[in-house]
């Protein structure tokens, strides 16, 4: 099939960016939309241009490196499917694609579509882990998880940390991460005794970095697997709680 | 060649890792922070070994090349971590796991090891729990089990598909607290390209900014590498585009002994390349062939479409063969039998390179949801990447690379032949022998960065109280950084006419063709002419196009694939002097009459080191023995 | 037996500062100020604006369907619509004064709008700083909808519309006609303009987008959320839209095609 791709290139952070057209001629749709810049890759080095920077590393949708605005959407049109995992054959045939980077403050361009995502780092610093240090841990069965509870958990923490959520928000707001991030350990029993300070401290770093919250709900259609808005309300709701609770009698971090 | 001494302590080997562990140096935790610790890598088992460092007050720096601690390779084993909790009450123990794994791994693993590793896997779980994994439960809240990869107890946890990445998040949550409170610096995007020895002894490391070009030392009382494995010499692998060789590598050439880099596993089940133009091949679960049956026609150059070929024209060569296995025979029996039905053109698929495996029978016994119910998402990864819809068309499935037993040579403290320089996960090569057990590879991982390098540690670090780490100006530092810019202008400044990705590809398929899963004298002698050959003419032809100082990833891809070009040779040498089959590494010469591997145990039972000589000299064999007393040898049967 | 000093790992190097913990660029944060009062420090952030936004906007959802069925009284006629004026300001007696109650909720009203546009106003900024660089090709939204997305031109409208409505009919300046103590015949003067018919319906029009997309993100906000009823919130927000505009709607539009009259 022929594509035509509309590249955002850009030498650096600083540097200004444009979009470049590459037209692909008679490429297989059984490809992956990566595979299809590892060729227009080669074709570049072969024409002595510099290739495309892309990030991406497990391409099976799970490491959560890929991140492109293909056509408008982050990872492109196909939903729960990260860009790696996005294959030419869901895309028509004779199509101009726009291809960006993700854009956001909290995500500066490196280059081209590379973007640094290390506020995400930030984000789980503050406070998205339960306290346990190595060796201090009780047998794993005499915590007993209630199956609904680890699996809405496990609903939770198959964020693969990509930030399309941030990309696709109308806001540029990381709030379905980090809602992920917080319902995940806040489900669960071992993540009660921190559960208010952590939101707290979430919900503080998240916003030194990323837009607000409006309820737009795109970061729930963007996301590759298909993490639910519902996290969101669970976020806001603890956030209000945690100003609201005597935290020293209802055995609670302070 | 020398007698390795692998440190292994002495006494029943239920008792070896208790008494070594009182018989250890301690650092006094006030002291722990006069120490400064380098982590290189932070999958399983470099974030668990940052973040308890961290924990006991040692200040870590770790480096890793990814954007995100949380997107190591770890991130994407699926299947699930073994550990002798015996839940189930099954039967399983901590011997049981040791027993499993030393005779899995085709008696090449050092017992010692092992035992340890089965009873540490007990802590793991707890302490994965306690973290906040989400791991799968039972209505009544306990952990589920389930049986994996052929074993005869369920003793694998799992959180649903995910469970690498759940393990992971958790160790890197643990890491991401102890860089909150300034225990560990995290230098991400930072990629280490040189080891620095001192007077024999590891004492930094030189990394490159992939973001700005900077070339920078970075100075230790200890170095730790957990970098991962080399199954990505393959070019086409399981493993994540990234994963390389080049931070054992590098060690390698300054003083580290590599171990059995021969010893490769090949996964059965994966999705064939549909082109050229296939990046990386993409595991699917092992559990299928619980259902699944493996056909191809029984006639070479059968085009028909699979719906169209009776059963009388199909050839379920693994029921045939193993009649009491059948499709579940061992990932290396049932590998090597896919690739000998493509050899002799039977092979099916528009490019004739893989075989069925096919659910209609199961579909038409238990009904198309109970299939749904139990492998719905493997069906939908594998409908999104062949585009085949595998209720309807069965699917096809050839066996790639994907996990690497082999790798730098370490003593029972997890420290290399060169003091000061710690292995961890998949980077050493110590718990799996000549193969490896699924579910086993992220026990080893976080066993090795949770309980044993934070008690091995302090044995090498406590006499060096009072020590301050060598300086970054040390003639030693300066030495290694001029070596790393070197390489790097002489990459950039290559004006060759092929794309690196070129080389790579090239090399896999020596790799693959010669040294994949069946190797002969024959086709590995091809190898080691073919393999300097190819890197002759990747420093001559190879073309790098960018500079030093912004992200280049032609750079960072150039590097990676110089060094597998120097340790795909040694793989091969490696594959060459082990005269006999054992494990993942099958040599055609020695098979027994049924075609299984045959193993040599009066000459071989030994782990192969090897150590660096120069670049255009042999690599000189030092040998480590193993001894079983605890585990009888014997010969495997799936007949 | 030997003892062992506990020593705390928490804190050895004494926490680490934003260069510190990563050692590495990741581009400037945006700036926050976080005041010490709990009050200030939960306003100071976007999640607490907008359970502020939430719970004023439910107020004046309050407002706006109480505001519609009073007005609806326009159909039965000058007496009862007049009365219904004079009720509101004996509303609270005798237990108040005349008027207080009126003039309680009226201020209740000002400080819910009030909260509602300055928290607006700000999220407005974050959003801004929070993405500098737009996208430079075609957006394609599968969520964010029109309602959801022009919010912030719906509220400006509406904000506006409130204020001509003030001038109009309570304050008269902008009606004419106004003869004080007559709101019947105000209104009808008013509606029979046709440019103010219009500005009413628009401005309305405005109001239910704005209600459309609040409403429902209202629940959201204050984290009402339960898979149970969740889709219940949609339902709710397109009647309550749907009720007011029509509503609302229908009161200029039978004025000024001459259904109703004086
Ligand atoms: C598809 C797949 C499925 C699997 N499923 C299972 C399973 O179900 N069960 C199981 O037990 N095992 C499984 N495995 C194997 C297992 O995942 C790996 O062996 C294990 O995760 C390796 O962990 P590690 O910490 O040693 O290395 P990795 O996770 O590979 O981490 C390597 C780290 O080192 C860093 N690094 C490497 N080189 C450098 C350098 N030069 N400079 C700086 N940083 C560097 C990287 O950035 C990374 O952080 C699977 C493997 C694959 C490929
Ligand atoms: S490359 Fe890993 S998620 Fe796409």
């Amino acid at each position: 099939m022929d594509l035509n791709l509309k590249v955002w290139r850009q030498a650096g952070p600083d540097a200004p960016g444009r979009f470049e057209t590459y037209a692909m001629r008679g490429v297989s749709e059984d490809m992956s939309f990566l595979e299809l810049f590892d060729v227009l890759n080669e074709q570049l080095e072969g024409r002595g241009e510099e290739p495309v920077a892309f990030d991406h590393d497990c391409r099976e949708g799970i490491c959560g490196s890929c991140a492109m605005m293909i056509g408008g959407r982050a990872h492109g049109p196909e939903t729960g499917t990260a860009t790696c995992q996005l294959h030419l054959r869901k895309l028509v045939d004779g199509d101009t694609i726009a291809v960006e980077p993700w854009r956001a403050a909290g995500f500066p361009i490196i280059k081209d579509l590379a973007v640094d995502r290390a506020a995400f780092d930030r984000i789980v610093e503050a406070g998205g882990y339960i306290t346990a240090p190595t060796g201090s841990a009780r047998d794993a069965n005499e915590i007993l998880v209630p199956k609904e509870a680890a699996d809405a958990a496990m609903d939770a923490a198959a964020c693969i940390g990509c930030g399309a959520c941030v990309a696709a928000c109308p806001n540029g707001a990381a709030q379905l991460f980090t809602a992920a991030k917080y319902s995940h350990l806040s489900l669960l029993p071992q993540g009660q005794p921190e559960r208010y300070t952590r939101v707290v401290a979430l919900v503080e770093e998240t916003e030194r970095w990323f837009g607000s919250c409006t309820n737009h709900g795109e970061c729930e259609k963007a996301c590759p697997k298909e993490i639910s808005i519902d996290f969101i309300a669970l976020l806001n709701r603890d956030y209000v709680k945690a100003q609201l609770k005597n935290r020293a009698l209802t055995g609670q971090k302070r | 060649m020398t007698t390795l001494d692998a440190k292994i302590p002495a006494g029943p080997i239920a008792e070896k890792w208790d008494n070594h562990k009182f018989s250890a140096k301690l650092v006094n935790p006030a002291n722990k922070r006069k120490f400064e610790v380098i982590v290189v890598g932070s999958g399983l088992a470099g974030a668990s070994a940052g973040a308890t460092l961290g924990e006991l007050g040692y200040r870590v720096t770790m480096l890793t090349f990814h954007d995100s601690p949380r997107r190591a390779h770890s991130i994407a084993a699926q299947g699930g971590i073994n550990a002798a909790k015996n839940y189930r009450n099954d039967g399983d123990s901590v011997h049981r796991l040791f027993y499993d794994t030393v005779k899995g791994g085709d008696y090449r693993a050092r017992e010692a090891n092992v035992y340890r590793l089965a009873q540490v896997s007990v802590n793991i779980i707890d302490q994965c729990v306690a973290q906040g994994v989400p791991f799968a439960r039972e209505y009544g809240g306990l952990l589920d089990n389930r049986s994996f990869g052929g074993a005869q107890v369920s003793r694998t946890f799992y959180a649903r598909g995910q469970t690498g990445q759940q393990l992971l998040l958790g160790a890197y949550q643990a890491l991401a607290r102890q860089v909150h409170l300034g225990n560990v610096k995290l230098h991400n995007r930072t990629e280490m390209l040189d080891l620095v020895v001192k007077d024999g002894v590891a004492c930094g490391v030189v990394a490159r900014d992939l973001i700005t070009g900077e070339v920078r030392s970075f100075s230790g009382h200890a170095v730790v590498l957990a970098t991962g494995g080399y199954g990505n010499a393959f070019y086409l692998s399981t493993n994540a585009k990234a994963s390389n060789v080049t931070a054992a590598w590098r060690a390698h050439r300054r003083g580290a002994l590599m171990a059995n880099p021969c010893y490769t596993q090949i996964h059965p089940t994966c999705i064939p390349a549909s082109d050229d133009f296939q990046s990386k091949l993409t595991l699917m679960s092992e559990s299928l062939r619980n259902d699944g049956r493996i056909w191809v026609p029984r006639d070479a150059g059968d085009a028909r479409s699979p719906d169209q070929i009776p059963e009388s024209d199909r050839d379920y060569y693994l029921e045939r063969r193993y009649p009491a296995f059948g499709n579940l025979v061992p990932r290396d029996v049932a590998s090597r039998a896919a690739k000998r039905e493509v050899d002799e053109g039977r092979g099916v698929g528009p490019l004739k390179n893989g075989v069925y495996l096919d659910f209609g029978a199961a579909i038409a016994r238990l009904g198309r949801s109970v299939i749904e119910q139990r492998y719905g998402n493997l069906f939908q990864m594998y409908e999104r990447i062949a585009g085949e819809d595998p209720y309807t068309v069965p699917m096809r499935i050839y066996p790639a690379v994907h996990y690497t037993m082999g790798g730098l040579w370490v003593d029972y403290n997890l420290m290399s032949n060169v003091p000061g320089l710690y292995v961890l996960g998949e980077a050493n090569f110590s718990d799996h022998g000549a193969n490896r057990l699924g579910a086993s590879a992220l026990m080893q991982g976080l066993a090795d960065g949770y309980f044993v390098l934070p008690a091995t540690i302090g044995d090498f670090l406590a006499p060096l109280l009072g020590t301050e780490p060598v300086p970054t100006d040390d003639p030693a530092f300066r030495e290694a950084e001029a070596a790393v810019g070197e390489q790097v202008r002489r990459l950039l400044s290559s004006t060759g006419s092929h794309p690196v990705d070129h080389f790579h590809r090239e090399l896999g398929k020596i790799l693959w063709d010669n040294c994949g899963m069946t190797r002969t004298a024959e086709s590995l002698d091809r190898a080691l002419t073919d393999i300097p050959a190819l890197r002759d003419e990747f420093w001559s032809d190879v073309r790098v196009l960018g500079e030093n100082e912004s992200f280049n990833q032609s750079l960072e891809k150039a590097g990676r694939v110089a060094d597998f070009l120097e340790f795909g040779e040694l793989l091969v040498r490696d594959a060459r002097h082990r005269e006999e089959s054992c494990g993942g590494h099958f040599r055609v010469e020695h098979q027994t009459e049924e075609g299984e591997a045959l193993r040599n145990d009066d000459d071989f039972a030994y782990v192969a080191a090897w150590e660096w000589t120069g670049d255009s000299a042999r690599p000189t064999l030092h040998e480590e023995p193993l001894a079983f007393e605890n585990v009888a040898l014997a010969q495997r049967s799936y007949k | 037996m030997t003892h062992t000093q506990e020593v705390s790992t928490a804190d050895h190097r004494g926490g680490a500062d934003d260069a510190d913990r990563l050692a590495r660029y990741t581009g400037p944060p945006i700036p926050v100020r976080r005041p010490r009062h709990p009050v200030l420090r939960f306003w100071s952030t976007a999640v607490g604006k907008k359970w502020v936004m939430a719970l004023s906007g439910l107020a004046l959802l309050g407002f706006v369907l109480a505001h519609m069925v009073g007005n609806l009284k326009l159909y039965l006629g000058e007496s009862h619509f007049n009365e219904y004026a004079e009720w509101l300001r004996d509303l609270g007696e005798p237990a108040l004064p005349r008027t207080v109650l009126l003039w309680g909720m009226r201020l209740g009203l000002i400080a819910a709008f009030g909260l509602h546009i300055v928290a607006a106003a700000q999220l407005t900024r974050i959003n801004h700083k929070a993405r500098p660089v737009q996208y430079q090709s075609h957006r394609d939204y599968v969520a964010a909808n029109f309602a959801s997305r022009t919010m912030r031109w719906t509220g400006v409208i509406v904000a506006l519309f409130v204020l001509f409505h003030l001038a109009d009919l309570t304050w008269g300046n902008a009606n004419p006609d106004f003869v004080p103590g007559d709101p019947y015949d105000n209104v009808i003067a008013s509606f029979q303009r046709v440019p103010v018919a219009i500005i009413y319906i628009v401005a309305n029009l405005a109001l239910a987008f704005h209600i459309f997309h609040g409403a429902w993100s209202m629940f959201q906000s204050l984290g009402w959320n339960n898979p149970r009823w969740n889709a219940v919130r949609r339902y709710f927000a397109a009647t309550f839209a749907a009720v007011i505009a029509i509503g609302n709607i229908s009161m200029p539009l039978l004025v000024v095609t001459g259904v109703v009259t004086k």
